[in-house]
């Protein structure tokens, strides 16, 4: 029950899927983010190999949307891992990932019920997940889609707000 | 025909040359009115504006008076300004058609070193014939059926001064009301009323007006008070409004002829008090309505009915800076733009009600008012002749008290 | 198959060093422009494809993508342009009517741009915006002759009552409304834009002739509603939902034709609100059936009136033409309560081009000349004059209203602020900015957050300008820049269009 607490003050990244437009900048910018130089020239010329992006855009007919980890409350990924790579922060409520603890084994990529873990296949052992950008004000997906179809917020907080106004 | 086209070809220093110019005002205004109908020497008004000399250039002064008929007062008095004879013998021809003249004579004038180069001056004593006819199209907004027929007569005249001073070249109808005239020109008002020897006129009601045009020559029509019917009208200021004005009283029957936004400002008045029926008391909400953010304050009834006034006259509303005094036979009216852009000076003494620029024309002329001060913007100032025709208009007037010589 | 002769208007110039190949162009345009090359890692694009509505320009990541006017095509011809040749090349092949969308972009004469504002200084104040009251608010709607009054003046109270029933007026908190774009040649997202947009600041928006959606009627206390010569979506909630009627006679792009939605745009929702079957051309027919004459129009507003119990103003839309000074007398004789005149470069999501470009005349010349009729004729004050057809800033706007216009419509503006880039190709229904089109891929792109937002800010921005100029000129009020012509001067203009609008030239005094 302390998770939960903590995570009633989380703002997660939302979609709404009907302002998705399909353009995949929020792939580019994600990949951008987690390069090595941060410029988007030079990464996509001279990176591109190394970087993954955290964010998928699914796409049938003319439905699109973003998705990514959702940080879940009771994260399967953290119980699936066996060398404690995957991290649930009791604080932030950001699931984090430890490069250096990861084995390779791929348990929490099969067992995400988002399929938002991604192989790294260069180095066979890395999985990639969204972080939620915690170095930046908003996640860079989120500031950069020309769409404002992506949302940085706490959608809990924001109801029982709701709630408490409607009174 | 406006602006500069063919300018060249006119008399220079004649009016002709001069009604394409506007000359905005800047100016001094003084007036006086007796709310028991006493009337009372032009000396006054004339002493009151000379003090405010400063405030003029010299080119243009001019003063309305009422009561100064007496023997004529049921009957139209024009006094109409002349360039040449030839304009004053076709406008005889159109007064010959529509009036019977009872006495027409040249306007008795003083000679001074002061003023110069004035046009003929002459007034008439009319009666309007049964079958009189109307001048261009007539006024709408009235039901012309119910008109009753002092109004119609009334739109008669005014037909007719549109007529003469859009149509005869040099001929200008100065005032066209009974009992009542305007005297004006090109010099400093106290010369002016030198000149027209208003020092031998007695009236109850005097309004003055001294001109500080910023083109470089006035001319004499151009001056203040601008009169129609017996409504005159003196102001200091500028109307940014005119253009707006001019248009909404044109779709009246109102021709903006005189060069001078005043002139609108006397049709407004004509339009809205005596045409449209709106009460005197009420034309402030009109000509310097309140905002809108004082209108959303007020209670129900009040904003309906000035939600309704902006509604309809908004065209009406005068922009720009304005200190204004009208007259007419039954009372003075002053009023200042709603956001006091241009001073005005109100004071009462027994009988009388004093409206000035200035403090210091009042006091001249009464050294120790018994109540004295500033109105505020879009607040009207009124004085009312209490006669038996007016009794159903509330008396503001305190106890008759005998006029003693507190004026000279 | 035989040569097209016809070859691409614009050019995209990519640069190598610049391009990520990331595909945002590719899969942005709508036209098939852009193809990524996996053997290369690289992107081609067909020229001949591009409209130029820049999508792809703006949204590259890395500004790597020029859309450029492809020049020097034919041998230079002042009288044989590229725009005629291209015109016939295309005919040859189909042998069908030219269609375009948006306003006449050909090079006649704009007279807002002749034309100068006041200010005011040394013998007349001019008043601080900022720091006093300035008012803009609007009224559209029959005005009676007269006003009667109740007086009491022994009353403690205010003493007097309003006794005559003022028709009910339009109020707006700026002299800016939306024009009629309808549902159908604009997308859902884009009237929902228009309609939050005009609710949240206090105007109107026109539903033009494509009905009214039901998610929009949370919005009827400012909208209103259309009624043209196809009637598509009108009965009787339709007509008692709007704030107020207008019937559309003409517009400014197509003078004397109906409106057009091509088939490709009726999507079952549009099917739906215009009550039309799905999938089928919605030509409107060029006059109302039964408008043949001015007493039939008058027969029509008295029946609208009574439709909706003489509740709410009917008006009139006309395009502007040549004798659009007696046409708009007879409009107001007729009942009308406002007539809305729509000029001669208002645009539309399709008509005839040769329509579109040689038919009607300039707003300015029409609404001066209709202000100048009315009043002559001593009826201006009956109803309200909207003016229409490419206003294109405040400066127009308070051009407009000294010319003697109440208020504006803005349609082209309103489009633009939401994204639209003027590439003439709304009939296609492949707009990239989601605003003229039906198709749902499309649709997603115009975030009506984003979209009313947009508005908002230009109506702001307007509208905070607009009240700068007013107080430069020595005017705390709008209705006392109705009209007043004294206000405006024309430059290189010549005396006979200085005549028809009604003002002097520059250097003039009063």
């Amino acid at each position: 029950m302390l998770e939960r607490r903590g995570d009633l003050r989380m703002k997660k990244i939302y979609i709404q899927e009907e302002y998705c437009i399909g353009c995949r900048l929020c792939e580019i910018y994600c990949q951008v983010k987690h390069s090595k130089s941060k410029k988007i020239i030079k990464a996509f010329k001279e990176e591109i190999i190394d970087i993954l992006p955290r964010v998928l855009v699914e796409e049938i007919g003319y439905n699109s949307f973003a998705i990514q980890c959702r940080h879940c409350t009771d994260a399967p990924c953290v119980e699936a891992c066996i060398s404690g790579a995957m991290q649930k922060n009791k604080n932030t409520g950001v699931v984090t990932f430890d490069e250096d603890k990861c084995v390779g084994c791929w348990s929490c990529i099969m067992v995400c019920p988002y399929g938002v873990i991604r192989r790294d296949l260069s180095s066979k052992k890395i999985a990639s997940k969204c972080d939620l950008c915690v170095d930046e004000d908003i996640p860079v997906c989120v500031k950069n889609c020309p769409n404002e179809a992506l949302k940085f917020m706490d959608k809990d907080t924001d109801e029982k707000n709701r709630m408490r106004n409607k009174k | 025909m406006n602006g500069l086209d063919g300018i060249n070809k006119i008399k220079r220093d004649t009016q002709e040359y001069f009604t394409r110019f506007r000359i905005p005002s800047g100016c001094a205004i003084f007036g006086v009115i007796n709310e028991a109908g006493e009337r009372f020497s032009g000396r006054t008004v004339m002493d009151g504006i000379s003090i405010m000399h400063e405030r003029s250039n010299g080119l243009g002064g001019g003063f309305a008076a009422y009561g100064i008929y007496p023997q004529f007062d049921n009957d139209w008095a024009f006094h109409i300004f002349y360039d040449d004879m030839e304009a004053k013998r076709q406008t005889e021809g159109e007064i010959a058609v529509n009036f019977k003249v009872l006495l027409s004579e040249e306007i008795p004038t003083r000679r001074i070193s002061q003023i110069a180069n004035p046009p003929l001056v002459y007034r008439y004593f009319l009666k309007l014939k049964n079958n009189f006819k109307m001048y261009g199209k007539s006024t709408t907004g009235s039901d012309v059926k119910r008109q009753a027929a002092e109004e119609k007569k009334e739109d008669c005249i005014v037909s007719f001064v549109m007529h003469v001073n859009r149509d005869i070249g040099g001929a200008y109808i100065i005032s066209s009301g009974k009992n009542m005239g305007i005297f004006k020109g090109v010099g400093f008002p106290e010369d002016i009323g030198q000149f027209f020897r208003l020092d031998e006129y007695e009236g109850y009601l005097w309004t003055s007006h001294g001109r500080f045009p910023t083109n470089s020559v006035g001319w004499w029509g151009g001056a203040h008070p601008f009169g129609l019917l017996d409504w005159s009208v003196v102001h200091n200021g500028e109307i940014s409004s005119y253009g707006t004005n001019k248009r909404f009283v044109s779709g009246f029957g109102y021709e903006c002829t005189l060069s001078t936004d005043t002139e609108v400002i006397t049709y407004l008045l004509d339009l809205i008090v005596r045409k449209q029926k709106i009460d005197i008391e009420m034309v402030h909400l009109i000509l310097a309505s309140p905002l809108w953010e004082e209108i959303e304050r007020m209670p129900d009834d009040k904003r309906e009915v000035l939600k309704a006034l902006r509604i309809l006259y908004g065209s009406a509303l005068i922009n720009g800076p304005f200190s204004i005094i009208a007259g007419n036979s039954n009372f003075m009216y002053a009023l200042n733009d709603r956001i006091k852009l241009r001073p005005l000076v109100a004071a009462r003494k027994d009988k009388y009600l004093f409206i000035s620029s200035e403090e210091a024309p009042i006091r001249k002329v009464c050294p120790s008012p018994d109540s004295l001060w500033h109105p505020d913007g879009g607040e009207p100032v009124m004085g009312v002749i209490n006669k038996k025709e007016s009794s159903n208009r509330k008396n503001k007037s305190k106890n008759l008290v005998k006029m003693d010589n507190l004026i000279r | 198959m035989a040569l097209k002769l016809n070859q691409s208007e614009f050019e995209i110039e990519r640069d190598k060093n610049k391009c990520i190949s990331c595909q945002v162009c590719v899969r942005q345009c709508s036209n098939d422009v852009h193809e990524y090359d996996s053997d290369g890692d690289t992107i081609y694009s067909d020229n001949i494809r591009c409209v130029g509505c820049h999508r792809c320009e703006n949204l590259c990541p890395t500004g790597a993508l020029k859309i450029k006017d492809r020049e020097a095509q034919f041998r230079t011809n002042y009288n044989w342009t590229k725009a005629h040749l291209r015109n016939i090349y295309k005919q040859a092949d189909s042998g069908g009517v030219l269609l375009t969308g948006m306003g006449c972009d050909k090079p006649y004469t704009v007279y807002w741009d002749h034309i100068l504002f006041n200010a005011s200084q040394v013998t007349n104040p001019s008043i601080d915006p900022l720091r006093e009251p300035m008012e803009i608010r609007t009224f559209i709607g029959r005005k009676p002759d007269s006003l009667e009054f109740e007086i009491d003046k022994g009353s403690k109270d205010t003493g007097v009552k309003l006794k005559t029933k003022i028709p009910t007026q339009l109020e707006l908190s700026t002299p800016i409304m939306f024009s009629a774009m309808s549902y159908g040649s604009i997308s859902f997202n884009a009237c929902k834009s228009l309609a939050a947009a005009a609710s949240e600041f206090g105007t109107y928006y026109n539903t033009g002739e494509g009905g009214l959606h039901r998610d929009l009627y949370k919005y009827a206390k400012n909208t209103i509603v259309q009624v043209a010569s196809g009637r598509y979506g009108v009965d009787v909630d339709y007509l008692n939902k709007g704030s107020a009627i207008e019937i559309k006679i003409g517009q400014g792009a197509k003078p004397g034709i109906g409106g057009h939605l091509p088939g490709e745009k009726v999507t079952r929702d549009i099917s739906n609100t215009r009550m039309i079957p799905e999938g089928t051309d919605a030509i409107s027919p060029a006059p109302h059936h039964d408008i043949y004459s001015i007493e039939d129009l008058a027969q029509l507003i008295y029946a609208l009136k009574e439709a909706t119990d003489w509740s709410k103003p009917i008006g009139v839309k006309v395009s502007a033409v040549h004798n659009i000074a007696p046409i708009a007398s007879g409009i107001v004789r007729a009942g009308a309560d406002f007539v809305a005149i729509d000029g001669l470069r208002g645009g539309t999501g399709a008509a005839p081009q040769t329509i579109r470009d040689n038919v009607g005349i300039p707003i300015e010349l029409a609404i001066a000349s209709v202000d100048e009729r009315l009043r002559e004729e001593g009826i201006r004050h009956k109803a309200s004059i909207i003016a229409a057809g490419s206003i294109r800033s405040s400066a127009d706007v308070v051009k407009a209203i000294a010319l003697g216009a109440d208020a504006v419509y803005i349609g082209t503006a309103a489009l633009i602020a939401m994204g639209c880039h003027l590439c003439q190709k709304c009939y296609t229904g492949k707009c990239n900015w989601g605003i003229a089109t039906q198709d749902p891929y499309l649709t997603k792109r115009l975030n009506p957050e984003i979209g009313t937002r947009r508005l908002l800010n230009l109506l702001r921005g307007w509208s905070l300008e607009i009240k700068e100029m007013l107080g430069g000129a020595g005017i705390n009020a709008i209705e006392s820049l109705k009209g007043n012509r004294e206000h405006l001067r024309g430059i290189g203009l010549n005396d006979r269009e200085l005549a028809v609008l009604g003002i002097k030239h520059a250097g003039e005094a009063w």
